[in-house]
C-alpha cells in the first residue's frame, strides 16, 4: 500500500487543492480530522503528493488541522477568518487566482450547517463542471480526467471529465491513512489573511442539540371490529401475486428472468 | 301527494287471507323488507341471509365489511373504493417536488415529500384564498402508475433521449426552465443519496437560494434541520428550496389526485461535461448484504450448491442464505438473512427453496419485490411473494442459468459490434 503512493500515478504537473475542514467526533463531540476531508486529502496525496495544496479556510489554531498534517503534509495553506463567516467568497478568490487542475472536498462538513453546499456554489462560482460523491479518480490523460463515481448500493459509474473540475469525495473512496504526531508538530501553517463578511442569515437562526425523531407508526384506518381485529394480529395476506404451479420450468424461468430484467437488475 | 302512508283494509285482509288469488302479489316479494300494508317496515326472516358453504344458513351480521376482513366470500365487496377526487382547475401557484424515481417508481422518501408539499400548500391557502397545484418534475422512464393515489397535480415527465443515463447538467437546465416558467413557492427535493440531494445543491447553487438539508419538520413559517453531521437541530425560517429528511410528513392517503401530463417549451440542450460512460461491474459479492440490491438467497430446498452459485454468478446477484443453510454449513454466517442475520433491503430478492420463517420473512420485510421458488405452494413465502413458481429448484435454477448465459453473451456481442 505504501510504495502505490510513493510511485505517484500521474504526471508532476498536475496541481490539486484538498480543502479541509474541523470535523466533529459524533459521540463525544470533540474535534477531530472530518472524515471524508481526510479522503480528500488521502485521494489528492495518492494523486500527487509533490503538488497537493492542502487548503483550510478559518481559524489557524484549530488542532484538528495538525491531524491532517500528521498525514505526511508538508504544510497546510490556512485563509484566516472567523470560522463562523462564509467561506464560499475567499475559496473561490483563492481558486481563481491559483486555478488548480483539481479541487476535492467532502460531501458534507460535519460542523457548522453541513449543507454539502460549498463544492457546488465554488463549481458555479468558477464555472467549473462539478463531480459528487467521487470514489476514485482513474486516470488523467490529455486533460481529461476518468472518475469513478459511487451510487448507492455499492454500485460504481465511470465518468469522463475535461480538467478543472469540482469534485465531492464519498465514504466510498480510499480510507485516510493514519496520522502520526511527529510529521503533524512539524508541518508549517501557511497563513493567508482575508476579508470575510460575517454570515448575517445565520445568526438568526437557533442551534440546539438534535433531538430524537419520533418513530412513525403504523396507522390503521379501519371502520369495523373486524378489520381493526385483522390489522392488529394477522399475517400478511398473499396481495395478488402471481403463482405458476404447473407450467414447465422453462416457462417458469422465463416469467422470472423476465421480472428481473424489467426491474433492471441486470446489468 | 301527501307522506303519510295510510291503512288500506283491503290489502291487509287479502295479506291475512292466504287462499285469495290476490295474496301472491300483496305478501310474496323476493326483498327481505317489505312495506307493509299498515305502513310498517316487514322483514321477511326466510329471506334473510345465505346458504354457506356446508348447506347451512347464515346471516351475515357485518353488512358486506366480511369480504373486507379476509374471510367469506372473495371478490365482489372486496372491490377497492374509489378515493375523492381532489382537483385545482387553475392554480395559483406551484410546489415543485422532484422525486428520484428510483427504478422508476416513486419511493417511500418520494411520497413522504409529496405529502409535505401538500401540508405546505394547505397551510398557504388558509392565510389567502390562492390556489396551489403540485408539480412533480420526474426524469427518465417512468415505469409509476399511481402518481394520482400519491398526490401528484400535475406532472412533467422529460423522458426525451437527452435525460437517459447520467445527466445532471441537462436535468439542471431543464429545471432552471421550470423556475423561469412557474416561479413555484418551493421546491422540495429528498435528501437522499439517490440523486436528490445533488441535483437540489446543483439548482441551489444555480439559481442562489440557501437550501435547508436534511429538513424533517416543516411548515410554512420555521423549518427544524439537521445540522452538524446530524447532531444538532437549526431552527430557521422556510427557505424557498428545501431538501426533505425521510418520514419527514405523512403521505397523501385519502385523496385521489388528477396527475395531468403538462410540457414545458424551450429547455435548452446543454453540452455535457461529465461524460457518462456506463455502470461499471462491480463484484456482486463486495456489496454488503444490507445494501446490496439484487439478492440471491438459498434455503433448505437446494441441494446442488455448485449450481445455486453459478446461477447467482451468472445473474450478477449477491448471495444470501436462510438459517438452515447455514447452519448445515453450506453458506458463511455473514450471508444470513433475517432477524438472526442481516436485515436486507434488496429491490428485488429471489428466494430459492426457503418456505419463510417469520425471523426470516422479517429480514425481507423491505424488499419491494419478492420471488419464491418453491415445492410448497402454500408456504409463507409464496404468499409474501411477488411471483412464485412451484417445482424442482434445480430444473428452474438449471433454466434461468441458460437464460442469463444467453443474456450475457448476447451482451458481449453488442458491445463488440458497438466497438467495431
Amino acid at each position: 500500500m505504501q510504495h502505490k503512493q510513493t510511485e505517484q500515478r500521474f504526471a508532476n504537473d498536475l496541481n490539486i487543492v484538498s480543502l479541509i475542514s474541523v470535523g466533529k467526533h459524533p459521540q463525544s463531540g470533540r474535534e477531530r480530522r472530518a472524515e471524508q476531508d481526510g479522503r480528500a486529502v488521502e485521494l489528492g496525496m495518492s494523486l500527487n503528493a509533490e503538488n497537493l495544496t492542502v487548503l483550510h479556510a478559518g481559524d489557524p489554531q484549530q488542532n484538528a488541522l495538525r491531524s491532517y498534517a500528521g498525514m505526511g503534509l508538508n504544510s497546510i495553506r490556512v485563509l484566516e477568518m472567523d470560522p463562523a463567516a462564509d467561506a464560499i467568497a475567499p475559496l473561490s478568490s483563492y481558486l481563481k487566482q491559483h486555478s488548480p487542475d483539481i479541487v476535492l472536498a467532502g460531501v458534507r462538513a460535519e460542523s457548522g450547517e453541513s449543507s454539502g453546499m460549498v463544492p457546488y456554489q465554488l463549481a458555479e462560482q468558477l464555472g467549473w463542471p462539478l463531480v459528487s460523491r467521487i470514489a476514485d479518480i482513474i486516470s488523467v490523460e490529455g486533460g481529461v480526467a476518468e472518475i469513478l463515481q459511487a451510487l448507492p448500493r455499492g454500485q460504481r459509474r465511470a465518468l469522463k471529465v475535461r480538467l478543472p473540475f469540482v469534485a465531492s469525495v464519498d465514504n466510498a473512496a480510499q480510507e485516510a491513512r493514519q496520522s502520526a504526531f511527529g510529521p503533524a508538530s512539524r508541518a508549517a501553517l501557511d497563513l493567508q489573511s482575508t476579508q470575510s463578511t460575517t454570515d448575517v442569515i445565520r445568526d438568526e437562526w437557533s442551534e440546539a442539540p438534535a433531538r430524537k425523531r419520533p418513530k412513525r407508526l403504523k396507522k390503521v384506518k379501519a371502520t369495523t371490529a373486524a378489520e381493526r381485529f385483522k390489522a392488529a394480529t394477522a399475517k400478511a395476506q398473499s396481495d395478488g401475486g402471481k403463482v405458476m404451479k404447473n407450467e414447465p420450468a422453462a416457462e417458469q424461468a422465463q416469467a422470472i428472468f423476465d421480472l428481473l430484467l424489467e426491474e433492471g437488475v441486470l446489468r | 301527494m301527501s307522506d303519510i302512508i295510510r291503512r288500506d283494509p283491503r290489502t291487509e285482509w287479502i295479506a291475512r287471507n292466504r287462499l285469495h288469488p290476490l295474496h301472491g302479489t300483496v305478501s310474496v316479494s323476493d326483498e327481505v323488507e317489505v312495506r307493509g300494508p299498515s305502513g310498517l317496515l316487514r322483514k321477511n326472516p326466510h329471506k334473510v341471509g345465505f346458504i354457506g358453504p356446508n348447506g347451512i344458513k347464515r346471516i351475515d351480521r357485518l353488512k358486506g365489511n366480511a369480504a373486507a376482513s379476509g374471510k367469506g366470500r372473495k371478490g365482489g365487496a372486496a372491490a377497492e373504493v374509489q378515493l375523492p377526487l381532489h382537483q385545482v382547475e387553475n392554480p395559483d401557484f406551484y410546489i415543485v417536488v422532484v422525486p428520484d424515481m428510483v427504478g422508476g417508481r416513486l419511493t417511500g422518501h418520494d411520497k413522504d415529500m409529496i405529502g409535505q408539499a401538500h401540508k405546505l400548500i394547505n397551510g398557504l391557502q388558509s392565510s389567502s384564498d390562492e390556489k396551489g397545484a403540485v408539480l412533480a418534475v420526474c426524469f427518465g422512464e417512468s415505469k409509476e402508475e399511481g402518481f394520482d393515489t400519491a398526490g401528484v397535480d400535475r406532472l412533467l415527465l422529460l423522458n426525451g433521449d437527452e435525460y437517459q443515463g447520467y445527466c445532471p447538467e441537462q436535468q439542471l437546465a431543464a429545471l432552471v426552465q421550470v423556475e423561469n416558467t412557474y416561479q413555484p413557492k418551493h421546491w422540495l427535493f429528498p435528501d437522499s443519496v439517490n440523486g436528490g440531494a445533488d441535483l437540489g445543491s446543483r439548482l441551489a447553487a444555480r439559481i442562489n437560494e440557501r437550501p435547508a438539508v436534511q429538513a424533517w419538520l416543516v411548515d410554512n413559517s420555521t423549518t427544524l434541520s439537521r445540522g452538524a453531521g446530524g447532531t444538532t437541530d437549526i431552527t430557521r425560517g422556510t427557505p424557498r428550496l428545501l431538501m426533505l429528511a425521510e418520514e419527514c410528513a405523512e403521505p397523501i392517503d385519502e385523496t385521489r389526485h388528477e396527475a395531468l401530463d403538462i410540457e414545458l417549451e424551450h429547455i435548452p440542450t446543454v453540452i455535457a461535461q461529465l461524460q457518462d460512460q456506463g455502470q461499471v461491474a462491480v463484484d456482486p459479492n463486495a456489496i454488503p448484504l444490507g445494501e446490496a440490491e439484487f439478492i440471491l438467497s438459498a434455503g433448505n430446498g437446494i441441494h446442488n450448491w455448485d449450481q445455486f452459485h453459478a446461477t447467482a454468478t451468472a445473474l450478477g446477484a449477491t448471495e444470501g442464505a436462510s438459517r438452515v443453510a447455514v447452519d448445515d454449513g453450506f453458506m458463511p454466517r455473514f450471508r444470513q438473512v433475517g432477524a438472526t442475520g442481516t436485515w436486507v433491503t434488496a429491490r428485488v430478492y429471489l428466494a430459492v427453496g426457503i418456505s419463510g420463517a417469520i425471523q426470516h420473512m422479517q429480514g425481507i420485510g423491505q424488499c419491494d419485490k419478492i420471488i419464491a421458488i418453491n415445492t410448497d405452494a402454500g408456504c409463507d413465502m409464496v404468499k409474501g411473494a411477488a411471483l412464485s413458481t412451484i417445482g424442482d429448484s434445480e430444473e428452474i435454477l438449471a433454466e434461468l442459468n441458460k437464460l442469463a448465459e444467453n443474456f450475457r453473451q448476447q451482451q458481449a456481442d453488442g458491445s463488440d459490434q458497438d466497438a467495431a
